[in-house]
């Protein structure tokens, strides 16, 4: 198989079909309508996101893992299309292993989000995908970068994605500062996906967290009870 | 260009030639009258339990309003351990499961090894992804391998869950609510049974596009029980008369006979190598 692997889109355009014995949202594209955030630290980096997943109004599956891992030290959170993202995750992390190999050591952050960036900017007509790719490596320590819908990659210290990232902005701008220790990372991002997945229609089920340094990646999962409760009248 | 009248073997693959045809003529006519693909209008389940997976799925084709097939077989065979529920076109999943099923016994063949259930999903989603969602294709991926057991469901846009319980089809909420409600980790065998027969039931009953008999498949690392059906529909009818006419029920009015002049034109003997 060639190091190059390339995605051939054959047909964008969706065939309407008029049977009405199947209902609407089985017709529908399968949408991770999602909060997804990823955070910055000295050391590695922390990574948050909801677990639904839905075909239009119905949710086709509660408990989604959006945490996809590329790599030993470089996971992405998937947000946009779940083929699509799905797709790219596979593509990406078969790249990287690739170089890696060749390589002989441990991959950069910054090459998977390149890697991400070419195929979603090269595709960007036929895609749907919205990503945050982060990781922790030797040269420059925890990394965010976040390749949003249409393929730019920028680097940010705390970014957040997906469709209940829009309810959390202020609540980032006001709560983040440079400087938080891991567990106040996990804390922030488990409380600003709460309160994402509180007012998005689209976001909800459990919290899936991962801290990733240079020991390892530890997951975690925070059920639908022992989510953080403010109280709204 | 190939001219119109030379025979060109088919290129592999679908060919999707009448998809744009299609989408014009329903725009020339209001509600202009496409072709109508049969949908299998389903409720199919499937539960990880202690010792495997259980599949159902109820067996009734549609075709707009009226049943096509009273007695369709919706969970198909992929390989001697991973068996397949398909809903939505019944033309795509059954065409989609017999490739899929190809392609693993080459697979057998040339390595000697039982497919994984990881194997076949991938297979599937490649193919479903590529195609962008021209397949309609809903399907329920159940199997025991070296790895353990496994659930997954692959969507027509190529997308991949991976569950310990679910449901598809146009029956899949009745069913899921029966399945969210019983279901527990490490289930035995006859209460996953009876689970899975509850939620296609409740799919049959609360759905018109779901009838008829409900088949049930049990795969664990001893072997595969393929009941068919699990549970007869109990408003099946005994046909009351014969359809079987006899010769000369239709009585016999005219005969002509024309006899055809044919000329031998050529005339070839090849001889058998009898030896």
């Amino acid at each position: 198989m060639a190091a190059s692997s390339v995605m051939m889109p054959y047909f964008s355009q969706q065939v309407s079909s008029k049977s009405d014995m199947v209902p609407d949202w089985t017709r529908q594209e399968v949408s991770t309508g999602t909060t997804i955030m990823a955070v910055e630290y000295d050391g590695g980096v922390v990574i948050g996101a909801d677990s639904r997943t839905t075909t239009g109004a119905y949710i086709a599956n509660r408990v989604t893992d959006k945490l996809t891992r590329i790599h030993d030290r470089i996971y992405c959170c998937r947000s946009g299309s779940a083929a699509d993202t799905q797709a790219i995750a596979e593509v990406v992390a078969y790249q990287l292993g690739f170089h890696s190999i060749e390589l002989d050591e441990p991959p950069l952050v910054e090459t998977a989000a390149n890697l991400f960036r070419a195929s979603c900017y090269r595709y960007r007509e036929e895609l749907t995908a919205g990503i945050l790719v982060a990781g922790w490596d030797r040269r420059k320590g925890g990394q965010v970068y976040s390749v949003p819908i249409g393929g730019m990659l920028v680097r940010q210290p705390v970014s957040v994605g997906g469709s209940g990232s829009t309810y959390i902005y202020g609540f980032m701008d006001s709560n983040y500062k440079p400087g938080l220790n891991k567990d106040q990372c996990m804390e922030l991002t488990a409380t600003a996906l709460t309160l994402a997945m509180e007012r998005d229609g689209s976001s909800g089920g459990v919290v899936r967290l991962a801290s990733i340094s240079e020991e390892g990646v530890e997951r975690r999962v925070i059920l639908g009870n022992q989510l953080p409760k403010f109280s709204t009248h | 260009m190939a001219l119109s009248n030379s025979y060109e073997t088919p290129a592999p693959g679908f060919n999707f030639d009448n998809a744009a045809r299609n989408a014009a003529l329903e725009g020339l006519f209001d509600g202009g009258q496409t072709p109508k693909p049969l949908k299998t209008g389903t409720t199919i389940a499937g539960v990880v339990f202690k010792d495997g997976v259980v599949l159902g799925a109820d067996t009734r084709a549609t075709s707009s309003e009226v049943v096509a097939d009273k007695m369709c077989a919706k969970i198909h065979f992929i390989s001697p351990n991973i068996y397949c529920c398909g809903a939505g076109t019944a033309a795509d999943t059954e065409k989609t499961t017999d490739l899929l099923s190809s392609n693993l016994t080459i697979f057998s063949l040339n390595s000697g090894r039982n497919p994984r259930v990881v194997m076949a999903v991938n297979i599937l989603q490649d193919m479903l992804y590529r195609y962008h969602g021209q397949i309609g294709a809903n399907l329920i991926l159940g199997g025991v391998d070296c790895t353990g057991n496994h659930l997954y469901t692959v969507g027509p846009y190529g997308s991949v869950n991976k569950v310990p319980y679910l449901s598809m089809g146009s029956g899949d909420l009745a069913a899921l609510g029966i399945l969210e409600d019983g279901f527990k980790p490490d289930l035995e065998l006859e209460p996953a049974k009876e689970l899975v027969r509850a939620a296609i039931h409740a799919g049959i009953m609360s759905d018109l596009g779901s009838g008829s008999n409900i088949d049930i498949c049990v795969i664990t690392k001893q072997g595969v029980d393929y009941i068919r059906p699990y549970q007869e529909s109990q408003y099946k009818h005994n046909r009351t008369m014969k359809y079987k006419y006899g010769p000369g029920t239709t009585p016999v009015l005219t005969e002509k006979v024309v006899p055809l002049k044919l000329e031998v034109v050529q005339e070839t003997v090849q001889q058998m190598e009898t030896a």
